[in-house]
């Protein structure tokens, strides 16, 4: 009976595990509002805040290769000065943002072919903390993090789960037998405990996430330059944003078009429907 | 295209090409098409459909100019669109999106052919081109979904193709020649490019056949009734393209705010992760337009069987002008089959549901259900075998044996005659609400 279904999902190629079987489970999001919710723009303060914690924090694991540093020179970016609108890789806090970049870019010696590691440009996108997967792996006992430009875009909750999944870690339930070595409960990561819980019918919700909690023990790691007071959760609020706007950088450009296109348009409909009935006025329909 | 020509070439040039390519007088015929004047803004969506397609091919080549279609460009092509090229997040939304509006848009134009009986004779090759243009949608969007080569595009090509494989036989074959390899990867990812680019053109090729199938007998009407002369029509321009004009003007609005202000609602998240063959996503969901076929796949527990009744769910549409027994053309003068129509749309929404969800899923949380059969009664797997199987009882019980047994009410003698002794028409020679009427 089960079974069969479980064929048929298998059959279609279903390979994961099918809802019957692995009923993923997680904690609710915590609730947070967003200056870009609805109709809002980004907070410029707050996703420079954000662009600290993820420079000083996020990129010793996590690479961003999406995201050029001119990028954050770009209307609605962190770095975004209306002086150097028409091209901001002439916008010097992001040029010395490049420079100042703690990994050098490796490339080839024009000169000799020699491999060689050269300062960022604006150009560039910020060079990741590992060459390639396996070092990644190997340096995070197998797990493998996620490059973070679409991060937000990527999970279902987007910046409100990035926020709840960092401010949420708990100490491993006491149902769970033999938690997995090197590995941290979050209720908010989505996982399957059951077949670790002792008691299958009182099974925690969440699972187990290779990555330590990120903003560690203590109440901050950063220190803002707007003289924000840091705490874990303002950190993680700040980092969320950041990575919504490297999702979606130009969301403040789509939306203020969108009000000009929707007003337009309104006001086209209007002129097509006061035309439809004056076409039509003597045709009786 | 077809019908006696009014045009009256004037100027010499015209005159001289009028016997040569007489591409001025086609244009002329085309709108001053004698078009019935009792249409409703049901019939706007051909319009509305022709401006779909326009866009779609528009946005689409200038996508095509900066996406790149290989295994390890595809994904960073499509962001770099959506990043660094001018207004390239605006072109790929529409696209996007267009795809979406484009289903909206074609299922209400295959409603309001099934409510008003537009397949009927002696439309019925009219109807076939417009199913073929369809299945043609199908297949170019399911391609369009795979090029952005995330993990839905993947997973989702990997499902469909493998649907194939159910075939006895020449399955396994058809599979491996479809993908060009064993398995779903950048060879696969060309050739869909490659099809996703020439089938826009199909469609072209067939919307041309379309019309001109439509301007033989002309445009079915709300109650009907056959044209009777030419007090019924009115010429094709100004009144409807002024009329469909204002139809797709509107649907531009509901459109924009998609692409404006929630570009991502009709997407799925998890194809902002690039193609991974060795990670599954946990739920794999097809685009919302395929999801009532999904639903018919998954009803039942063989994937062969599965398989054909999802083809079967699609024959049954073209099948539809022979399956339809009555006489009478409008279903505003057929009660009963009408109440029957609205269930058949439900009962599509219904599917569509269903597809969405897992098929173990209880349908109603919190009531337990039993078992019965292979899967509990309160499940979405049983929803949709009673929704599948309404859905072919409408085509081949309901609408033939309807036709035969039911009692119509009164059609109206011509096109004029119900509007002429229609309320608003009495008062005064102003039209009061036109949209109201039809």
């Amino acid at each position: 009976m089960l079974r069969k279904l479980l064929a048929l999902a298998g059959l279609f190629a279903l390979a994961g595990a099918p809802a019957a079987l692995a009923e993923t489970t997680q904690a609710p999001l915590r609730d947070v509002s967003w200056s870009f919710n609805g109709l809002g723009m980004y907070d410029q303060e707050q996703l420079q805040r954000g662009l600290k914690v993820y420079t000083e924090v996020c990129s010793q694991c996590h690479s961003l290769n999406l995201v050029a540093f001119h990028d954050l020179g770009d209307p609605g970016g962190p770095l975004y000065d209306p002086k150097y609108a028409a091209n901001p890789n002439d916008n010097p806090r992001v040029k010395a943002f490049a420079t100042s970049w703690s990994r050098q870019v490796p490339d080839i010696d024009a000169d000799t072919g020699d491999p060689i590691h050269r300062p960022a440009t604006t150009a560039d996108v910020p060079t990741p903390p590992f060459p390639n997967e396996a070092a990644a792996r190997a340096s995070n006992g197998g797990a493998l993090p996620p490059d973070m430009s679409l991060l937000a875009a990527a999970r279902e909750g987007g910046p409100a789960y990035i926020y709840s999944l960092i401010t949420s870690y708990a100490p491993t339930p006491a149902s769970i037998k033999s938690p997995p070595p090197g590995k941290y409960y979050n209720p908010i990561f989505p996982g399957d405990l059951s077949s670790m819980a002792s008691d299958p019918d009182h099974v925690p919700v969440g699972g187990f996430i290779g990555m330590p909690p990120p903003l560690g023990d203590k109440d901050c790691k950063v220190t803002f330059d707007d003289g924000t007071p840091c705490t874990k959760d303002q950190e993680a609020k700040d980092i969320a944003a950041f990575l919504n706007w490297a999702s979606d950088p130009h969301m403040e450009q789509r939306k203020q078009l969108g009000f000009s296109v929707l007003i337009y348009l309104s006001v086209f409909t209007l002129l097509l429907y006061a035309s439809y009935r004056q076409i039509w006025r003597n045709v009786a329909h | 295209m077809s019908g006696p020509s009014s045009y009256e070439p004037k100027t010499a040039i015209e005159r001289w090409l009028d016997v040569r390519l007489p591409i001025v007088r086609f244009g002329v015929d085309l709108m001053d098409f004698p078009t019935p004047k009792n249409l409703n803004y049901w019939w706007t969506f051909g319009g509305i459909l022709a401006f779909c397609l326009i866009e779609q091919i528009v946005t689409g080549i200038i996508l095509g100019m900066h996406y790149n279609a290989s295994g390890d460009g595809a994904f960073n092509s499509v962001q770099a669109i959506m990043r660094e090229v001018n207004y390239g997040w605006l072109i790929r939304y529409i696209h996007a999106n267009g795809a979406s509006m484009f289903f909206v848009a074609v299922y209400i134009h295959m409603f309001r052919g099934v409510y008003y009986g537009s397949y009927k004779a002696p439309r019925e090759l009219l109807w076939l081109i417009g199913c073929a243009i369809y299945l043609t949608m199908m297949a170019t969007a399911f391609m369009g979904y795979v090029l952005p080569w995330g993990q839905m595009s993947f997973w989702g090509a990997k499902v469909i193709t493998n649907l194939f494989g159910a075939l006895p036989v020449i399955g396994p074959s058809l599979t491996t020649w479809l993908w060009g390899g064993f398995t779903v990867d950048a060879p696969t990812l060309n050739r869909f490019y490659s099809l996703h680019y020439l089938l826009p053109f199909v469609i072209a090729g067939l919307v041309g056949l379309h019309i001109w199938a439509l301007h033989v007998p002309g445009n079915s009407n709300p109650t009907g009734v056959n044209v009777k002369d030419k007090s019924d029509t009115v010429p094709f321009h100004p009144y409807y393209t002024v009329k469909d004009g204002f139809a797709v003007s509107v649907f531009v609005i509901m459109f924009a705010l998609f692409v404006f202000f929630m570009p991502e609602a009709l997407g799925h998240v998890d194809n902002n992760i690039p193609a991974n063959p060795l990670v599954t996503p946990a739920h794999i969901v097809p685009e919302w337009y395929f999801l009532p076929y999904y639903a018919i796949l998954r009803a039942v527990p063989d994937k062969l069987t599965g398989v054909l009744l999802m083809g079967a769910a699609i024959a049954c549409i073209f099948a539809l002008p022979w399956l339809d027994t009555s006489r009478v053309r409008s279903m505003r003068y057929r009660p009963q089959a009408k109440l029957y129509f609205f269930i058949f749309v439900f009962d599509c929404l219904l599917l569509g549901l269903c597809g969405a969800h897992e098929p173990d899923e209880p349908f109603i949380r919190g009531v337990s259900g039993f078992m019965l059969g292979d899967s509990n009664i309160n499940s979405y797997v049983w929803v949709s075998r009673v929704a599948a199987f309404y859905y072919f009882a409408y085509f081949v019980l309901i609408t033939p044996i309807l036709g035969l047994r039911e009692t119509p009410l009164p059609a109206p003698e011509s096109i004029s005659s119900p509007v002429l002794s229609h309320p608003a028409a009495a008062h005064s020679g102003a039209v009061a609400a036109p949209e109201k009427k039809g």
